[in-house]
């Protein structure tokens, strides 16, 4: 199939209710359309105020193909400004983060704008005198994002001018990251250190199904947490259990404990697993935090926070959360084969570093590109990357647990643990999105 | 932030004794071992107090606060060991293989109380995997204990140019 820039038809065609095209995971034109389309009008996570801390903190990257940068301005707020020159196009800022001083100038013609993007001086301006200058887009200054959003210090950027308000595009979903955020006694969070950056070679949507994708665990995990399962079985009985055991061990947990975990789906492709428990529920109590955390909320609030313990949370479709260990997976596509996964850890601001070092842990088990479950996890995305180029059956089935009653309004809700339900979901978001106007100018 | 782990104190060069030498041979053959996939004579030269490291930043501080690439004990030694063995570790149907090539490793310091020696040792490590070789290169710290007859790997510190870059998965062990 080809052509589908002009034919909203032939994308709706592609998302069944149970099962979804090839194409959506190989076609390099839906990709693009993804780019222009999905990651435009979405809600996308650029990235936490705690980056930012002063005047002038900066952080650049790249939401739907476009450089943006993430800055604090003047004022103390952050904005986040499209990463281009209004004079010849050239980025503005080219470092990855870093402080930009009281100005924004362009390392080319010396451009200076102020930190909320407004132009400031052009070297020699007398060479624009009688030229409309002030008609021209250079003299608007940088572009900025049509919509930002801050949430619990999570930045999300909306790129387009139409779409979802941030409130009605998250709804309830949101919970989640105050969950992550309320686990602070303070209710803070702050980034701590650098991200772990893990290349995927494969499309971005197989990784944000595969964080609600109860099924594979024990077959996919079954040699890394598997063989940490055997390891630790041959110890000596009285042995203390390391915390990297506690760690891989609930990730070989059984279908029943999977199902029974549950799954939450919410409109425009947002989910999470663990409605009732989860593989972070049984890690060893830090008294000193559990006491922190009383003293901050009282006993009652603290249990309900602490008592929570989802599992991954998608923020369709770029960002992935871990409230009950605190680490978070932000996806960035880079072509239709390709997807960046940075994986970020978090501290507990006021919490005690056994917290920070379980997070850290954690997120190098787990998710870097030295994890041994990473390379479960990816060998399997890279082997449906290469096994769809088969002919005979040009679909992905996502039937697991189907039923028609998701079709209607209000489906939003629990559902048992290993329904593919999120998955239908997410293409229920992608479809509405691909083919929402524009799909035939 | 500096790439070495000497704190900046600068390094005093050691004679080549022959003492000296076995140490070097020492650090040769550990990185064979794993060239040669003999995991277990290459675990065994690990202490059982031991790390093997691989940070994520350079200059990062060594508490377990930060997260790294590789910061393995002698159990997650062991778990990635018996995992490459397993049958069911899909993601080595093609197995990996890789080649380490050091620069001469250097004496750095020697402290006779503990019984340990560090060594420096730059290297070009290649990952190989179905059709794809991947290059990294960074210095490699061996902090070596000697006890009676044997020698012992209590740190091994791996510094990576490229460990900010974006990496594709990284398999066996530089």
């Amino acid at each position: 199939m080809s052509g589908y820039r002009h034919n909203p038809t032939a994308i709706r065609a592609l998302v069944r209710e149970d099962a979804v095209h090839r194409d959506v995971y190989t076609n390099p034109e839906l990709f693009d359309l993804e780019m222009e389309r999905l990651w435009r009008s979405a809600w996308i996570y650029v990235g936490h105020d705690s980056q930012v801390p002063a005047v002038g903190d900066f952080l650049t990257v790249n939401i739907a193909r476009q450089p943006v940068l993430m800055l604090r301005g003047s004022d103390g707020g952050v904005r986040v400004l499209l990463n281009r020159c209004a004079h010849k196009g050239a980025k503005i800022l080219g470092a990855g983060s870093g402080n930009c001083g009281k100005l924004l100038r362009c390392s080319y013609h010396g451009w200076t704008y102020t930190l909320d993007g407004a132009l400031r001086t052009v070297p020699v301006k007398t060479g624009y005198a009688d030229t409309r200058f002030a008609e021209s887009e250079a003299s608007k200054g940088l572009s900025s994002a049509a919509a930002i959003a801050i949430y619990r210090g999570f930045v999300f950027a909306r790129l387009s001018r139409s779409g979802a308000s941030f409130e009605d595009y998250f709804g309830d979903s949101l919970s989640s990251i105050d969950n992550l955020a309320d686990r602070s006694p303070v209710g803070r969070l702050e980034v701590s250190g650098a991200p772990l950056r893990y290349m995927h070679n494969s499309n971005w949507k197989m990784f944000v199904e595969n964080l609600n994708d109860t099924m594979h665990p024990m077959v996919a995990h079954e040699s890394s947490a598997g063989t940490a399962r055997d390891l630790w079985q041959s110890q000596p009985p009285e042995t203390a259990k390391p915390m990297v055991i506690e760690q891989f061990l609930p990730f070989v947990s059984n279908y029943d404990f999977f199902d029974k975990m549950g799954v939450k789906i919410y409109d425009h492709g947002h989910s999470y697993t663990g409605v009732n428990f989860s593989i972070h529920s049984s890690y060893s109590a830090i008294p000193e935090y559990a006491a922190q955390m009383e003293a901050a909320y009282g006993a009652v609030r603290a249990q309900a926070i602490l008592g929570e313990s989802r599992h991954n949370t998608v923020y369709y479709p770029s960002l992935t959360v871990k409230g009950a260990i605190q680490t978070i997976r932000v996806v960035r596509p880079i072509a239709v084969d390709r997807t960046l996964i940075e994986s970020f850890t978090l501290r507990l601001v006021g919490a005690p570093s056994a917290l920070l070092e379980r997070s850290a842990t954690y997120n190098r088990l787990i998710n870097a590109p030295t994890s041994v479950v990473g390379h479960d996890d990816l060998y399997c995305y890279r082997a449906i990357q290469e096994g769809l180029a088969a002919n005979g059956n040009e679909w992905v089935n996502l039937q697991r647990n189907y039923s028609d009653r998701e079709k209607e309004p209000g489906a939003a809700g629990s559902y048992n643990g290993t329904s593919e339900v999120s998955m239908r979901g997410q293409f229920r978001a992608w479809a509405a999105a691909m083919t929402v106007d524009g799909a035939g100018s | 932030m500096g790439r070495g782990d000497d704190g900046g104190r600068g390094r005093q060069l050691m004679g080549n004794t022959s003492e000296d030498g076995a140490l070097i041979d020492f650090v040769y053959d550990e990185a064979r071992l794993i060239d040669e996939k003999r995991f277990d004579e290459w675990y065994d030269l690990y202490a059982d107090d031991c790390r093997y490291w691989m940070p994520l930043m350079r200059g990062q501080p060594p508490d377990a606060g930060h997260t790294s690439l590789f910061d393995e004990d002698k159990l997650l030694l062991k778990i990635r060991i018996e995992r490459l063995r397993n049958p069911k570790s899909y993601s080595q149907a093609f197995p990996s293989w890789c080649q380490h090539i050091l620069q001469m490793p250097r004496i750095e310091r020697r402290d006779a109380h503990s019984g340990m020696t560090v060594l420096r040792t730059p290297f070009l490590y290649l990952e190989y995997q179905q059709d794809r070789q991947e290059t990294y290169a960074g210095v490699a710290w061996h902090h070596l204990r000697q006890t009676n007859d044997r020698t012992f790997i209590v740190v091994k510190k791996i510094e990576l140019l490229n460990c900010d870059a974006a990496l594709p998965s990284l398999q066996l062990f530089p």
